[in-house]
């Protein structure tokens, strides 16, 4: 009984309003509506490219006053290289936030190998010089941390680290010594962008591994089977470095064979 | 006369002996020096202190006793550790600490043991010095005489000697048994001649350039400077031995500036725009080379530290190696694809025996 009287309730209200000039007020409105809104968004849109724009002019002028007082003595005033310091052209917002970030450059002096050292920036100004050198000519950007979430391939990220990367890193990724006095570091809590950024850049004498030959998902694999190595504990117990038979042939010939001895030593004494 | 001659000379040569007798003693003898040492037996005794004082004897006996309960605290410690710790399928550091209080255990029942051993024989067993002289080994002549009758006895019983169709077959049978193991052993050796093996790889002209592992061809496009690719040829899976045939062809390719590259007139045509293929088999002992320096353009061989330079046609310039690594030609196909002009010009690896130069 309820349901019937409020259906025809309703109809009687619907007859009711129903206006010659209605639909025409109800176009009306809704040209207003939308038109208003479009005109809203479009400013609002520009306004924020543009204001991005000035931000991002902000920060690359920041970056070039950073880069002039700390890098040009060695890469030149516009990044163009001098007989110290390579040509910054093209390396990318990567190379830079991985060599300033790990604390490589500015390097403490010219040698074989920058060595990582405590940071010298803070993160808003790595990211200014990154800035400023991207602005230069396009290169590898900085990874995307999403890169490195959610489910990777660990067996994938296995064989590559072991045909791309183990040969000079050493296949537990503890490093090793290349030619005249460079080695290629640990890769052992090293960041995941820091890993990535080196694959992709070519740090020092490193290779670059482009996206082409190993892609992104194949990095992200890489950088996912490192940090499982990284979290994953020695079954044998202490590792002593995982740099192979030399660290622990050296280990045991000295301890080991040096129990030996003081044993035999003792046993062979006499009493006194 | 040649009697004659006979005795002549035989006389000759005994007088030449009895002289040569006269001379000195025989030849047989040792040199017997008047200076030589003489045995200067044994240092005298000297009594310890658990010898002449009690009460050090008995904190010594205690010691020992001691080490032995610890020895019996470590053997149930390691019964206790193996129930505490079990070994959890599938969580690795149950594993670890399993085994390493397990041995814990095991260590300190077995060290303190012998070690309390060593310390109640030095300490308190008896530390008179004392010769034992071997005896004889020679066993008696009745001993002899008894081994020599069952021989004797042996041979009558059996018919060793006087049965000699079985005495013969059965040396016949034992030196035939070996000669299955010999032709087994022949085919140890490979079947085919390994030389020829040696000195081909799966290269062949037109054969893409492929990613190792995923067997991806290579565009020349991929490859920017700097770059190191792992290759292996396109289709080596479908080989018949994908190892073996991976173990030869295995190349590493490399793009440098091409200013940076010295090339050999008659090896222009070999790369592609500053893209070389260089074999990744140490000329050595044939581990793999590619610890790869992109500015000195350095191939360091982990093994040995031999190191080559790529600019110069990975010409040796340090370690052991003696040759060059192997150039593989390269040329691109009408897709863009890096290819391979042919095989390797060299046998790519180690030195071998039938190996000209």
């Amino acid at each position: 009984m309820g349901i019937d009287s409020t259906t025809t309730d309703r109809r009687g209200k619907r007859a009711g309003r129903r206006h010659p000039l209605a639909s025409v007020a109800l176009i009306l409105a809704g040209l207003v509506t939308t038109g208003g809104a479009y005109a809203l968004f479009t400013s609002t849109a520009t306004a924020e490219t543009a204001n991005t724009a000035i931000v991002h002019q902000q920060l690359v002028d920041e970056g070039k006053a950073l880069f002039d007082a700390n890098c040009a003595s060695c890469h030149g005033f516009n990044a163009e290289g001098t007989a110290e310091g390579v040509s910054l052209h093209g390396v990318g917002a990567a190379a830079v936030d991985f060599q300033v970030g790990t604390g490589r450059m500015p390097m403490a002096a010219q040698g074989p190998q920058a060595e990582k050292k405590p940071v010298q920036f803070s993160d808003e100004q790595i990211e200014a010089l990154a800035a400023y050198v991207a602005s230069l000519a396009p290169g590898p950007e900085v990874p995307d941390e999403s890169l490195f979430e959610g489910e990777a391939d660990l067996a994938n990220g296995g064989e590559l680290f072991r045909i791309n990367c183990a040969m000079c890193h050493n296949v537990a990724g503890s490093g090793g010594a290349l030619t005249e006095g460079k080695w290629a570091p640990s890769l052992m809590g090293v960041e995941a962008k820091h890993i990535y950024e080196a694959m992709v850049t070519g740090p020092q004498n490193m290779p670059v591994f482009n996206d082409l030959n190993l892609s992104p998902e194949d990095k992200a694999d890489i950088v996912a089977y490192l940090k499982f190595m990284e979290e994953s504990p020695s079954v044998g117990g202490i590792g002593l470095g995982n740099l192979g038979p030399v660290s622990e042939g050296l280990f045991i010939w000295i301890f080991g064979l040096g129990a030996v001895v003081g044993v035999t030593v003792w046993i062979a004494a006499r009493a006194h | 006369m040649a009697k004659q001659d006979n005795g002549e000379s035989s006389a000759a040569a005994g007088s030449a002996v009895e002289n040569h007798g006269a001379v000195s003693v025989s030849s047989g003898t040792a040199v017997v020096a008047s200076d030589a040492f003489t045995n200067p037996g044994l240092p005298p005794h000297e009594p310890r202190v658990t010898d002449l004082d009690p009460a050090k004897e008995r904190r010594a006996s205690r010691t020992v006793g001691m080490l032995f309960i610890l020895s019996i605290i470590g053997s149930i410690f390691a019964i206790v550790a193996y129930i505490v710790f079990p070994i959890v399928p599938g969580d690795m550091l149950s594993v670890r600490l399993n085994t390493l209080f397990l041995g814990l255990g095991i260590t300190l029942a077995l060290i303190p043991l012998g070690i309390g051993a060593i310390y109640w024989a030095k300490n308190l067993m008896s530390s008179h010095e004392h010769v034992e002289m071997r005896h004889a080994t020679r066993g008696t002549e009745e001993t002899r005489a008894a081994a020599a009758r069952i021989f004797t006895l042996g041979n009558e019983e059996s018919g060793f000697t006087r049965r000699k169709l079985i005495r013969n077959s059965l040396i016949g049978a034992l030196a035939v048994f070996p000669l299955p193991a010999i032709v087994m052993f022949r085919d140890l050796a490979p079947a085919k001649d390994p030389v020829a093996l040696f000195k081909q790889t799966m290269w062949d002209k037109g054969t893409r350039l492929a990613l190792d592992p995923s067997g991806a061809p290579i565009k020349a496009s991929d490859v920017t400077i700097g770059s190191v690719f792992h290759v292996i040829p396109e289709g080596l899976e479908e080989a018949d031995h994908p190892l073996d045939e991976k173990a030869k062809a295995a190349v590493l390719l490399m793009r440098l500036d091409p200013s940076a590259l010295n090339e050999a007139d008659d090896r222009k045509g070999w790369s592609y725009d500053g893209i070389v293929a260089y074999s990744k088999i140490c000329t050595h002992v044939g581990c793999p080379v590619a610890l790869y320096e992109q500015h000195t353009h350095h191939l360091l061989c982990p093994c040995h530290q031999s190191e080559f330079d790529v600019a110069n046609h990975c010409e040796v310039i340090f370690g052991p190696a003696k040759r060059p690594l192997p150039q593989l030609p390269i040329a691109v196909d009408a897709e863009g694809y890096l290819v391979a002009q042919s095989d390797f010009h060299e046998p790519v690896g180690p030195s071998f025996w039938e190996r000209s130069a």
